[in-house]
């Protein structure tokens, strides 16, 4: 029984008078621990099966399985709920908040988590130290490169402890070097035990994967393994 | 309790941290609230100095208290040109006592006589104004004794030649502390001087403080006994002759509850006493519910021109943080995407609204002292900074940081985080 299922998802969209279905009817099932990419052109629903994933959009029909949970019909507090404890996002362009420190962005999680703050920091600095930005906690996220800031986003995404980390396009905005090193440490991550889903239109990228999904009209086109 | 608490301190130092990235904005922000403020306390400060000021000279009538005064009834003033008759009107000794001894709540009733006599103490030789009274006046009418003492029950009843010197006659015959023991000439007669006491100045609304412009006090005993009730006076060709008993009566009544029935039955008792009106009473309380009355209506008026400017600076705040919203709508996705609820959005924004307002508020409090002390240095016009009108403020302005920032609250919390987050 995989961690994440979707049992016949649809997602439609209203377009004025036109529905549009982002989503007609997958069914899937990733295994705890493993590592998968999803692939497809633009339009091809990749970016609506993400965010039914991560819980941030809700199927129109359908059943989605978070381990136990059937959270395709849950309410909106249950889901931002979920989010906070199963979940890690990281995105193409990071998403930090400006204003906050590193450290404070790392924290983000736990504060909402009701973390004291004494625990929050302690936590904030064992993950910034295995993303190798120790040095960094105090810095603003404008004083950072690239490469820096998403391994500040892979460590916020770490620090609820999440069942699953949703990574979108997460070297998109990052050189082939940088990315690649992003990538080393998502593989590392994964060999420590977290179940990694991966939006990518790289093929490079895609194959630090275990699985690569093809996603073609609101369908799944196939599957491959690496 | 003590995790809510530190979660709550550390809202409020997120809000804090949030509004001081953006200085100038917050502060120009926050001056629709201080101005409002401000002018709030201010306002309140020189109506609340200028009602206290009424307040204290009606006090120092007593609230106790019923005043009944002697007046030349209007009929006699007319008759008056003819010249040769007597004036006899006002309060008697009967009234007095009557007072006294049938109403139930009035605990002591003081009586005054005034007459004017030509006096002597040392080389002054003055025309005093002097009250006969019995040892109750200096109990309704309580002063500070500056020196000796005040004269007593058995001073009265023993027709005592003693006189106590106010503050104010002591000036104009020069006297000192070494006066106490002394003799004074009052109108031919020797009396003692035994005491000196404090005077009040000021008016009361339309009330004279009993003891203004009295430069001296004997026991009315001693006055009848030595002077009698007829008063002549030669002024402008023409001759005052008067018999007055009594020129005041000062009513103490044993509960202020009981005041104004008191005052309505000595009303009724005088009427059917006294053929011509020739009294007046007069009911500090009821000045006092009077001025109350104005003052309330004064600070009616006044809040509502305050809470004009108060409105204007909650509208500026919503303004500005309906902008704040918009321009942080990336910073609202990603914490809601993170697992916020859409109550932590809300609390996050109403939180910096209100610690905006506040802050606001305690920077008005602030103005609002200090232009109040600006104008009693300057103009000499009292003003008065109440616990009431520090609180309430403060209270208003936390009011419009709730008020005004729950809108924009509301619409932080309604983002959808997917679209938020390709915000840009």
């Amino acid at each position: 029984m995989g961690i994440v299922r979707f049992e016949n998802i649809h997602k439609i969209y209203k377009m004025g008078v036109e529905e549009v279905k982002a989503l007609d009817g997958v069914s899937l099932s990733f295994e705890k621990g493993s590592f998968w990419a999803v692939m497809g052109a633009s339009g091809s629903g990749k970016s609506t099966m993400m965010n039914i994933l991560g819980c941030l959009d809700r199927p129109t029909s359908g059943q989605y399985f978070l381990e136990t949970h059937d959270v395709s019909k849950l309410r909106d507090d249950a889901l931002s709920d979920i989010r906070l404890k199963y979940i890690g996002f990281i995105f193409q362009s990071f998403n930090l908040i400006p204003q906050l420190t590193v450290q404070k962005n790392i924290e983000l999680p736990l504060y909402y988590l009701g973390w004291d703050a004494h625990k929050s920091a302690e936590r904030a600095r064992e993950l910034a130290e295995r993303v190798g930005l120790e040095t960094r906690l105090n810095h603003r996220p404008a004083e950072l490169s690239g490469g820096q800031m998403q391994r500040v986003a892979v460590a916020r995404s770490l620090a609820a402890d999440p069942h699953i980390i949703l990574a979108d396009e997460p070297t998109g905005n990052l050189d082939s070097h940088t990315g690649t090193q992003i990538m080393e440490l998502l593989a590392k991550l994964n060999t420590e035990g977290t179940t990694i889903i991966m939006v990518t239109h790289e093929p490079d990228i895609a194959a630090f994967a275990h699985n690569r999904l093809h996603m073609k009209d609101g369908l799944i086109d196939r599957i491959e393994q690496n | 309790m003590s995790l809510h608490q530190s979660k709550l301190i550390r809202n409020i130092w997120l809000g804090i941290e949030n509004l001081l990235l953006h200085k100038l904005r917050s502060f120009l922000t926050m001056l629709g609230v201080v101005f409002g403020v401000g002018s709030v306390v201010a306002m309140l400060a020189v109506g609340e100095g200028a009602s206290k000021e009424a307040m204290t000279q009606i006090q120092k009538l007593g609230s106790n208290n019923i005043i009944i005064n002697s007046t030349k009834s209007l009929e006699d003033d007319s008759s008056n040109t003819q010249n040769a008759r007597i004036n006899i009107y006002g309060l008697t000794y009967f009234d007095n006592e009557r007072i006294n001894d049938t109403f139930p709540h009035v605990k002591k009733a003081a009586p005054a006589k005034l007459i004017r006599k030509e006096s002597r103490l040392g080389a002054q030789v003055l025309e005093l104004r002097i009250v006969g009274t019995t040892e109750a006046w200096f109990e309704l009418v309580p002063r500070e004794v500056l020196a000796g003492r005040v004269f007593g029950e058995k001073d009265v009843e023993d027709f005592a030649n003693v006189a106590v010197l106010t503050e104010f006659g002591a000036r104009k015959l020069l006297a000192t502390k070494n006066t106490i023991g002394q003799p004074i000439r009052i109108g031919g007669n020797s009396f003692i001087v035994v005491g000196i006491i404090k005077s009040e100045e000021g008016q009361a609304g339309n009330l004279q403080i009993p003891d203004q412009q009295v430069d001296a006090y004997i026991p009315l005993s001693t006055v009848r006994k030595s002077f009698g009730d007829f008063f002549m006076k030669r002024a402008a060709g023409s001759r005052i002759r008067e018999i007055v008993e009594l020129h005041q009566i000062i009513v103490q009544v044993d509960d202020i509850e009981d005041v104004e029935p008191t005052a309505a039955g000595i009303e009724r008792m005088l009427q059917d006493f006294h053929k011509k009106k020739d009294y007046e009473l007069s009911v500090p309380l009821a000045l006092l519910k009077q001025a109350e009355a104005t003052k309330r209506t004064f600070n009616i008026v006044l809040g509502s021109i305050a809470s004009i400017s108060l409105l204007v600076g909650g509208i500026g705040i919503m303004n500005i943080m309906l902008a704040s919203v918009t321009e942080r709508t990336r910073e609202i996705g990603i914490r809601r995407a993170i697992g916020a609820k859409r109550r932590q959005i809300i609390i996050q924004f109403l939180i910096e609204t209100v610690v905006l307002s506040t802050l606001g508020g305690i920077v008005g409090l602030a103005m609002g002292i200090l232009i109040p002390a600006i104008i009693t240095y300057f103009a000499g016009m009292p003003t008065v900074i109440t616990a009431k009108s520090i609180i309430f403020p403060l209270f208003i302005s936390v009011g419009i940081g709730i008020v005004f920032g729950l809108y924009p609250a509301i619409n932080a919390a309604r983002v959808d985080p997917i679209i938020a987050l390709r915000h840009e």
